[in-house]
């Protein structure tokens, strides 16, 4: 059994996972609310998994995940107002309400997205691990993904690839024994996957991911290997989410009985017992970190209602760099004249129409009502 | 000015942005001991050595993603896949990742890097390995599409698409690697994305070919002028994304009639979207529909004379004009006394 850290450091950890708690919490209300729209995936349950691993993270190490990392991009360091404004879709998100709740990204704490495509993260991790290689540094990338995506074809290539190169990534599956409804054991001939990379000479090991101790004793022993060695590594992080896949799951595919089973082991409330038990946290320090993540919680739901939406002149911004190399671009070659967004300066007119005339839609009215802006008219 | 065949002009370019600028690497499938399967990547491993000439395991997807990835940590990748048709295995990247992140992480990435792909029939390679997917890829917002038909401009267009900050879809003609070509030397001799060139000036109608048909169609106005009597004039677009309209539209409203020749498929082509384009605005210009010549509507067969069939070939592009020009000109050897004699 890990040995508990210093009393900082357990405020710390129980502090990040209260966030999390909180957080993905009031995203569900918000949800509920259509305040947030799209899919919502939350990682309630899964914070163990989460916070032991950033916990050992250095600064500079990547770390790339799916379209469940709100969590993530907070346990990462990203003001819990941004995350917030992203699922609002709001300007001052951490994509600019482009991405939404499946795309957070925060290149200044090296927080390379969640990305909606199964499986998409994978190589993209790699890439982030040559990139250091390349360079000569030791910086690592932490690559997470679930326990559905081990059976994609990315999966299989990555792990070849990373280490047949030597890549310095660790990958780790948070396996929460289900892919959307399918269970783990329907959808994977191997069901511990700690071994499913051996074949691709990769070692792997499987963990408590419910015990933030463990998960940081482990993971940060893998990041070590993987960094002083400079070959790639896979944990398997055992977890659970309690809520169901996104937002609309009835969740048939399982027994009410398991959910309250694993909430049993819930890595917040074990983590709690175990601080309080040995002295090194008091009930007023387990008061005050939930009263913090309250606190921030709520300031980030305001913060994200007051924020701006998107301005509808930037629809064509940010899809192309305009350099020397590609000096214009036609955001919509129907135009009459191809609008040249010269450094996505001068909004082009015919964007702006388009996006008012979807705005107008989202905004409930009439989309019969509004004239189809364009060249016809 | 060097004489240089087309894969040579290639290579020149890889090799000269490699030398002036670290981050720049290549990477796909056989690019290095192998030398390339069409042997574009010839020599560059014996001066870059392993690191920056990687051959990499059969896996479309996870090398264009793993490109990607390591543009967005700041390096500058080339990848090969060995043909265009294999590309396909690797959409999800390109479409899903290396097209959308820019945007959809709202500029705080940037994707810096080239897919180059050879495509094209021809070989009798049959139907998995003879795609002209320039359509396809056009359609994507947030790729650069790059579509060279000599050494010139290859050459001028990889060295931009390297050193551009967008992802670019380099589409590479497998015919076209062996023709010979001027090259300008200099190693800032690059060629801007948007401008299209114009082969052949002429009067009465436009040809807009890419590619292999860029040179079809040059020799198709040719043997118009000859035989029929008829001024074209040959626009090569180099680029699809974005594509040089003005140039074109300028043209049409010159000749007031509009052929666009292309090795893909019919529907949902690079023509059919030209066309589109120039009837909505050009349309007043007009005094006969647009032309498409395109690829047959099947899969590639392999026979010899099916495939050949299934191929525009500058008869087509004669024929086409034709359509656009019919009753506009006195018929060739006529009593007019013009056209050929
Ligand atoms: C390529 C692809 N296929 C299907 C989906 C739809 N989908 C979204 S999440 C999901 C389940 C993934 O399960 P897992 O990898 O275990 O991650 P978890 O949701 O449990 O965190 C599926 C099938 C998708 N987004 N991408
Ligand atoms: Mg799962």
């Amino acid at each position: 059994m890990a040995e508990l850290p210093d009393r900082q450091e357990s405020l710390e950890l129980l502090g990040r996972m209260c966030l999390i708690r909180r957080f993905e919490e009031e995203a569900g209300r918000q949800y509920q609310r259509a305040k947030a729209g799209g899919f919502l995936h939350l990682a309630i349950g899964e914070e163990a998994t989460i916070v032991g691993t950033t916990s050992v993270m250095r600064e500079d190490d990547y770390l790339i995940g799916t379209y469940r990392t709100h969590g993530h991009a907070l346990a990462r360091g990203t003001p819990a107002n941004e995350v917030m404004a992203e699922l609002f879709g709001r300007q001052t998100g951490t994509s600019g309400g482009r991405g939404g709740s499946m795309h957070i990204f925060d290149a200044g704490r090296r927080f390379m997205g969640g990305y909606g495509i199964v499986g998409g993260n994978l190589p993209l991790a790699a890439g982030l691990a040559l990139a250091s290689q390349y360079r000569d540094e030791d910086t690592v990338t932490v690559c997470m993904f679930g326990d559905g995506a081990s059976n994609t074809g990315n999966f299989g290539e990555t792990m070849n690839l990373a280490a047949l190169w030597k890549l310095p990534v660790l990958f780790l599956v948070e396996n929460n024994l289900y892919g959307m409804g399918t269970s783990l054991e329907r959808h994977s001939a191997v069901t511990d996957l700690s071994h499913k990379a051996a074949g691709y000479g990769i070692e792997g090991e499987r963990i408590d991911g419910m015990n933030v101790l463990e998960v940081r004793e482990r993971v940060g022993e893998h990041l070590e290997t993987v960094r002083s060695e400079g070959r790639p590594s896979l944990v398997e992080a055992f977890t659970y989410r309690y809520r169901g896949h996104s937002a609309a799951d009835p969740e048939v595919y399982r027994e009410k009985s398991e959910v309250e089973e694993w909430r049993e082991k819930d890595p917040i409330e074990n983590f709690i017992r175990l601080c309080c038990d040995q002295g090194v946290l008091s009930d007023d320090d387990v008061e005050a970190a939930r009263r913090e993540a309250d606190e921030t919680v709520e300031a980030a739901v305001k913060f994200a209602d007051e924020s701006p939406e998107p301005a509808l002149e930037s629809l064509y911004e940010e899809l192309y760099v305009v350099s020397e190399t590609m000096g214009w671009y036609a955001v919509d070659e129907r135009s009459p004249e191809p609008h040249r967004g010269e450094l996505g300066e001068d909004a082009p007119e015919l964007a702006r129409d388009l996006a008012e005339s979807g705005a107008a839609h989202a905004d409930g009215e009439d989309p019969e009502q509004q004239s189809r802006p364009g060249v016809r008219d | 000015m060097a004489e240089l065949r087309m894969r040579e002009a290639l290579r020149d370019a890889m090799a000269e942005e490699m030398r002036r600028d670290e981050s720049v690497f290549v990477m796909g499938e056989d690019v290095g001991v192998f030398q390339g399967a069409f042997k574009v990547t010839e020599g560059l491993l014996d001066e870059f050595g392993e690191k920056r000439i990687r051959d990499t395991p059969i896996s479309e997807n996870t090398i264009v993603g793993v490109g990607v990835g390591a543009a967005m940590a700041g390096l500058r990748p080339v990848v090969e896949l060995m043909t265009v048709n294999f590309s396909l295995l690797a959409l999800d990247q390109i479409v899903n990742h290396a097209a959308a992140i820019p945007y959809m992480f709202n500029g705080n990435v940037r994707v810096p890097m080239v897919i180059r792909m050879p495509g094209g029939g021809g070989h009798q390679l049959g139907p998995t390995h003879s795609h002209s997917f320039e359509a396809l890829y056009l359609q994507v917002p947030g790729l650069l599409v790059a579509c060279p038909s000599t050494p010139a401009d290859a050459k001028a267009l990889l060295k931009a698409s390297i050193r551009d900050e967008n992802p670019v879809i380099f589409i590479e003609h497998e015919s076209l690697y062996g023709i010979k070509g001027e090259v300008p030397e200099g190693e800032d001799e690059i060629l801007r994305f948007g401008e299209a060139a114009i082969r052949r000036e002429g009067s009465d109608v436009t040809i807009v070919g890419i590619l292999k048909m860029a040179h079809v169609a040059e020799r198709a106005a040719a043997e118009l002028e000859e035989e029929h009597g008829i001024s074209a004039e040959v626009i090569d677009p180099r680029t699809l994304r974005p594509l040089d309209l003005d140039t074109i539209l300028a043209s049409v409203k010159k000749t007031n009639r509009a052929v666009i020749v292309e090795e893909g498929w019919p529907h949902g082509g690079v023509g059919a979207n030209l066309s589109t384009l120039i009837t909505e605005q050009a349309f007043d210009y007009l005094d006969a529909p647009v032309q498409r010549v395109t690829g047959a509507d099947v899969h590639m067969p392999y026979s010899r004379r099916m495939e050949q069939a299934a191929i525009p070939h500058e008869e087509n592009v004669i024929e086409a004009v034709l359509a656009t020009t019919e009753g506009a000109f006195p018929p060739a050897g006529g009593n007019s006394g013009e056209g050929d004699s």
